[in-house]
């Protein structure tokens, strides 16, 4: 007699060893799985969550400058090692996995201006009130040498920043003009003016190397050509620039931090319009800096906070800050686009995660996983109500609080005055200018 | 022209000059440069004179720069040095001698030469650079373009861009910045070094070297891959070749053996195209092989198999059918050969075409499968009705029936307005329906005529046309007759006629329609033919025999059906005789009964009221029915729980607020939205998606592992930038997108002096800035 009997192959649902997982036999037919969106979306709202429960960015406080920080620099081939400069003329090096310093200079009298590392990470430069550039090597003097530097230049003007080329021994220096310095000369290769204002800082495009970024305290952004030596063109916006960064990913794209709390990102081919206009400081934008894969940017400000924004929207996704932390006035984003580093004015130089939330250290494969379908989730039920008031909501000191509210109300003022006014004058005499153009005053060619 | 013109002109001349010769000098005119000079001279006498004064200088001679106007003895006079030189002078004695007539020539050309503009200034200048410089690096920067859109809209980034190639370290390198330095490695080092093992040395030799540097790793594993690959080919035909080999079946045998025969005729044929001489050879060939298995009579059952087959042959039918064969071959072999001719299987094919073809005419004819329907006709225009009127004897032509049913379907729509589309459209239907009622006792097989007007498979028109054929001839005729008849009696009713037509089952609604049954749907379609019928009856009396009777009953049931249709067909219809003023009046009233038609199926207010009740029943809280029967009390089929103990624990709701709409009679509002659904749900159409749909299609579908495979799970939820921990990101280059980085160093531009630009160079700028 044949008996029929129900078999299954033991291959099928047990694990090899004890450390593989269950295997849990699926059907994927959808009519078996009603309720997927409302599964989904509890998912969802767990992870957002999960997000702000686990976003705690602040990793780190390196102390140990004894005046504020007035600049910042990365090291172009080790990760771990950042350089700042104070406004009493002290350069330290750190290392941030022990998070010490690891050198202190005496570089200057007066303030330290600027400070740019050499592309190949043996020698970095500053310059200070004192009307000087100097190089700098990077590692330490050996027992018994003295801290010296490698070169002095003795200028005639006080430089107000300094950035190295990307890829070749010549640097830029500003201030009354701004010059272009062989490393091998004492004096520039070649001047570049364009009006008699003091520059405040000036920057090389990391892409095309041959090109130069410049903001002026006469409200002004001025991009050079060094190939040509000769300025390109200019745009004056309303008020003054403090710094200008390049996007290290797209060659002609570039922000400005300027004074009336907004940053404006410039299609540098096309200066009469920003591409876009980030707004929700609430003070001075004082600093800039893009992350490496050129798709945020880390912004310091005056009102005493960092905010990053991504390239293509206006508003900051994220808002640092701490009871301490004073006006911040330089901000750096570290070369594995993981964290971010400002120095302000209370002698700090703080060490935050990029991402809050984010896990550090190495993650297994489950829970990379796990990672990436939450961020998907969130991706996905970002519009939904609950979510996106959970997603976006942060803390912000009392200050920074009562300013924002204060902006909104200036805002909603002016703008209902401008459409009064446009209700009440004949028609085509008054017309509306957009966010965009409105803070550019002029491009000069 | 004055001599001082000529004088300017050549200043200006020599001026041009002075600018070609120094091109990197910057406007200074010469007159300037004079002055300068001048005024320097004078200063040096001033010194002198006040050097003097001292009196201890007073020897020293007063040195000369320039010719002065006190004589001397020995130098020439400079007399009328303030004069100014013309050039009227200078051609003075060039008049007289002949010999300068080249310098004529030249001073001629100074003459018309104009003066020469003014330089640009520098501010000027400089702004052109600038232009010029902007717009080419502008241009240069544009070569980033598509690289910029591509990472914008990518799925996803890895960075660092480049990938770090993993250096493959020979192990003299790694031992080399190593050293032994405890015993044991000593001593094992020792070991080594005793037996010459290389160490430090290379380990690979040369050649070693070369051979891997000659095939990389992926193009060895291609190559290993190849080789296995023809290597289990191989073995597979091997195995295949020994299992044929091997099949005892005759049959097997047999058709292998055909099958080769075929396949050889067919390369015959094929060489015969490519290669007629080849082929000849080849038929040579053959015919020597025909002529070999002739002349060895293999075939001709002489054999000793076909001798023991003969024996066999008698009871086995195997055995029988092999010598049968064998004959046959026998026959094949020794007949001459015959080219087979294709002719007939040509004319097969065309016969097979033809009927192929059949199909789409049948197609045409069913499209207006009404043709032989009397009663659609009436709409016909009268040049299709003439045509029909000269041979109404002969069978329909599809053609002419095809015209008057597009031309029904679109008269219709010129005269209605736009807002009776869907009005029209159901009417059709209803048409289509009708007219199947119609042609059902004339020809029994079509009863789903109207179903398949819409659907019109080409099979089933085949199956239908057949079936018409046989019954055509009499409905034909007749069909004729009665075109014939409305074309004469009634011009006017063409165009009525739809209307009247659809008018009592406008009254129901597509529900009621499909609730009715098929007779009652029969009765009050043919109410509006009663019409035709009234005049018809006279002539065609045998046509439709019953027709008086069914007419009235059809009225009554239209009263008793819809009291809304309170003018019946009938009256109109038995008014033929008509007056123009009344035609005009009548034409008044369609309109409005054609208004009045459109919305009579929906009666709006009754609707929305009945609507609202609805709306306001829905949204009254309902009691909860807690009874259980058979609890405290006996319980079984049809026994109900007691009246008090439904009161006992039926739980009233309280009453709600009253609803907002209550003394708004033309108001529904919907209080049925949900706040506490609502807080989950978006409101306002997120941006990137441009229709509602778009954004839940987004939703709906699940990106979790519990409703994906795995491997569609890694695919949806793979991140947009994807970073390694510790790695530097360096900014983008143009040789890691493919482009050409250029070669020549920023710098050394910049050291050669850029600025010196010549004259021309200039010039062209501000052209170009003109421009």
């Amino acid at each position: 007699m044949k008996v029929k009997m129900l078999s299954r192959n033991p291959d099928n649902y047990v694990r090899e060893t004890k450390l593989d997982l269950q295997r849990v036999p699926r059907n994927y037919d959808p009519t078996l799985h009603p309720f997927e969106v409302p599964r989904e979306y509890v998912r969802a709202l767990n992870a957002t969550k999960l997000e702000r429960v686990f976003a705690k960015p602040f990793l780190a406080s390196l102390d140990g400058h004894r005046d504020g920080v007035n600049c910042l620099a990365k090291h172009p081939k080790s990760l771990a090692t950042v350089l700042s400069g104070a406004c009493d003329g002290e350069v330290r090096i750190w290392n941030l996995t022990k998070r010490k310093c690891i050198r202190t200079i005496q570089a200057h009298e007066g303030f330290v201006r600027g400070i740019c590392t050499r592309f190949c990470g043996t020698s970095f430069f500053t310059v200070g009130d004192d009307k000087t550039v100097k190089q700098w090597k990077m590692d330490g003097p050996g027992y018994g040498e003295e801290e010296e530097p490698l070169h002095t230049i003795l200028g005639k003007t006080v430089y107000t920043g300094i950035d190295h080329h990307w890829k070749e021994a010549v640097f830029a220096t500003c201030g009354q003009q701004v010059d272009i310095w062989d490393e091998q000369r004492t004096s520039p290769i070649c001047s570049m003016t364009w009006g008699f204002d003091s520059i405040s800082s000036v920057k090389f495009n990391p892409i095309e190397t041959f090109l130069l970024g410049s903001c002026a305290s006469d409200r002004n952004i001025v991009l050079y050509d060094m190939r040509q030596a000769t300025p390109l063109k200019k745009v004056i916006l309303d008020m003054r620039t403090n710094t200008i960064c390049w996007n290290p990913m797209e060659a002609f794209i570039f922000t400005a931090a300027n004074e009336d709390y907004n940053l404006y990102t410039f299609d540098m081919r096309a200066l009469d319009t920003p591409v876009m206009v980030h707004m929700d400081h609430v003070s001075a934008v004082l600093d800039v800096d893009y992350s490496p894969t050129g798709k945020e940017f880390v912004s310091a400000s005056f009102d005493k906070s960092i905010r990053i924004f991504p390239v293509d929207k206006s508003r900051s996704r994220e808002v640092y800050h701490t009871k301490r932390m004073q006006h911040v006035i330089c901000v750096k984003w570290t070369s594995d686009s993981k964290y971010i580093m400002c120095g302000s004015d209370e002698m700090n130089i703080r060490l935050w995660k990029a991402n809050a939330s984010e896990k550090l250290g190495v993650l297994t494969s489950r829970e990379k996983a796990a990672k990436d379908y939450n961020q998907k989730l969130k991706e996905k039920f970002q519009h939904h109500p609950h979510i996106k008031r959970i997603a976006r909501h942060r803390h912000l000191p009392k200050s920074i609080y009562s300013q924002i509210q204060e902006q909104c109300i200036m805002k909603e003022a002016r703008r209902r005055k401008e459409v009064n006014r446009l209700k009440h004058s004949k028609p085509g005499s008054v017309s509306i200018v957009s966010e965009k153009k409105k803070h550019i005053v002029a491009v000069v060619k | 022209m004055s001599a001082a013109g000529v004088a300017e002109s050549l200043l200006a001349l020599s001026q041009q000059e002075e600018l070609e010769d120094l091109p990197k000098d910057y406007p200074l005119s010469p007159s300037e440069d004079e002055g300068d000079i001048d005024g320097e001279r004078k200063h040096q006498k001033l010194l002198e004179a006040i050097s003097s004064l001292d009196g201890k200088n007073r020897w020293k001679l007063a040195e000369r720069s320039e010719a002065s106007l006190k004589v001397s003895e020995f130098n020439v006079t400079s007399e009328g040095s303030g004069e100014k030189l013309v050039l009227s002078d200078l051609l003075g004695p060039v008049k007289t001698s002949s010999s300068l007539a080249a310098v004529k020539k030249q001073l001629n050309r100074v003459k018309s030469k104009k003066t020469v503009e003014l330089p640009l200034n520098k501010e000027e200048v400089e702004r052109i650079h600038r232009e010029v410089a902007f717009n080419k690096t502008s241009q240069a920067l544009s070569k980033w373009d598509p690289i910029v859109v591509k990472n914008r809209q990518a799925e996803q980034l890895v960075f660092p861009l480049k990938k770090e190639q993993s250096a493959f370290a020979p192990i003299e390198h790694v031992l080399s910045s190593w050293k032994a330095r405890t015993p044991l490695e000593q001593e094992v080092f020792n070991l080594l070094h005793k037996n010459k093992q290389p160490v430090t040395d290379p380990l690979l030799t040369p050649v070693e070297k070369a051979s891997l540097k000659a095939m990389s790793l992926e193009e060895a594993k291609m190559r290993r891959a190849e080789l296995q690959r023809a290597r289990a080919l191989q073995s597979y035909y091997e195995a295949r070749a020994r299992r044929e080999k091997k099949i005892k079946s005759k049959k097997y045998r047999k058709v292998l053996k055909k099958g080769k025969a075929k396949k050889a005729l067919k390369e015959f044929e094929k060489l015969q195209k490519e290669n007629p001489t080849a082929a000849l050879e080849e038929l040579e060939k053959i015919e020597k092989a025909r002529m070999m298995e002739r002349m060895s009579l293999k075939h001709q059952n002489s054999g000793k198999w076909a001798k023991s087959k003969a024996i066999m042959a008698k009871y086995d039918l195997e055995a029988r059918q092999a010598m049968q064969e064998q004959l046959a071959r026998n026959k094949e072999l020794t007949q001459k050969l015959q080219a087979a001719s294709e002719s007939e299987e040509e004319e097969g094919d065309v016969e097979e075409e033809g009927e192929l073809l059949v199909p789409d005419a049948v197609n045409e004819i069913q499209m207006d499968a009404d043709g032989p329907n009397p009663w659609m006709l009436r709409n016909h225009s009268s040049g299709t009705k003439e045509a029909k009127i000269q041979d109404p004897e002969q069978l329909p032509e599809p053609v002419a029936h095809e015209t008057p049913e597009s031309e029904e379907e679109e008269r219709p729509g010129a005269e209605e307005e736009i807002l009776l589309n869907e009005f029209k459209e159901r009417r059709s239907l209803r048409k289509k329906a009708k007219l199947n009622q119609d042609t059902k006792p004339v020809s029994g097989q079509e009863p789903k005529d109207s179903s398949s007007q819409e659907v019109l498979s080409e099979l089933r028109a085949l199956s239908q046309k057949l079936n018409k054929e046989n019954q055509s001839g009499k409905q034909k005729v007749s069909s004729a007759r009665t075109v014939r008849a409305v074309q004469r009696e009634d011009p006017t009713e063409e165009e009525e006629e739809p209307l009247l037509l659809q008018r009592p089952e406008r009254a129901q609604t597509v529900e009621d329609l499909e609730e009715l049954g098929k007779e009652g749907c029969f009765q009050n379609k043919e109410v509006p033919r009663s019409v035709l019928e009234g005049q018809q009856l006279e002539r065609n009396p045998n046509n439709h025999p019953g027709a008086p009777k069914e007419k009235k009953k059809k009225e009554q049931m239209i009263d008793l059906q819809n009291l809304l249709t309170t003018k019946s067909p009938s009256v109109k219809s038995l008014a033929v005789p008509m007056t123009i003023e009344e035609l005009e009046d009548e034409e008044e009233r369609d309109q409005k009964r054609m208004i009045k038609e459109a919305f009579a199926g929906d009666d709006v207010i009754r609707d929305f009221l009945k609507e609202k009740r609805e709306a306001v029943e829905a949204s009254k809280p309902k009691d909860v029915d807690l009874t259980l029967p058979g609890w405290g009390e006996w319980g079984g089929v049809g026994l109900k729980p007691s009246a008090k103990k439904r009161r006992r624990f039926l739980i009233k709701t309280p009453e709600g607020p009253p609803r907002k709409d209550k003394n708004l009679p033309n108001v529904i509002i919907n209080e049925k939205r949900n706040v506490h659904a609502a807080a989950h749900q978006v409101r306002v159409l997120p941006y990137p998606f441009t229709h509602h749909q778009q954004f839940e299609r987004t939703i709906q579908t699940p990106i979790g592992s519990t409703w994906n495979t795995q491997r569609a799970f890694q695919k949806l939820t793979t991140p947009k930038v994807v970073t390694k921990p510790g790695h530097i990101i360096k900014p983008i280059k143009a040789e890691d997108v493919g482009y050409r980085s250029s070669s020549r160093s920023d710098l050394s531009v910049v050291q050669r002096n850029p600025k010196q630009l010549t004259v021309r160079h200039k010039k062209q700028l501000k052209k170009n800035s003109v421009d």
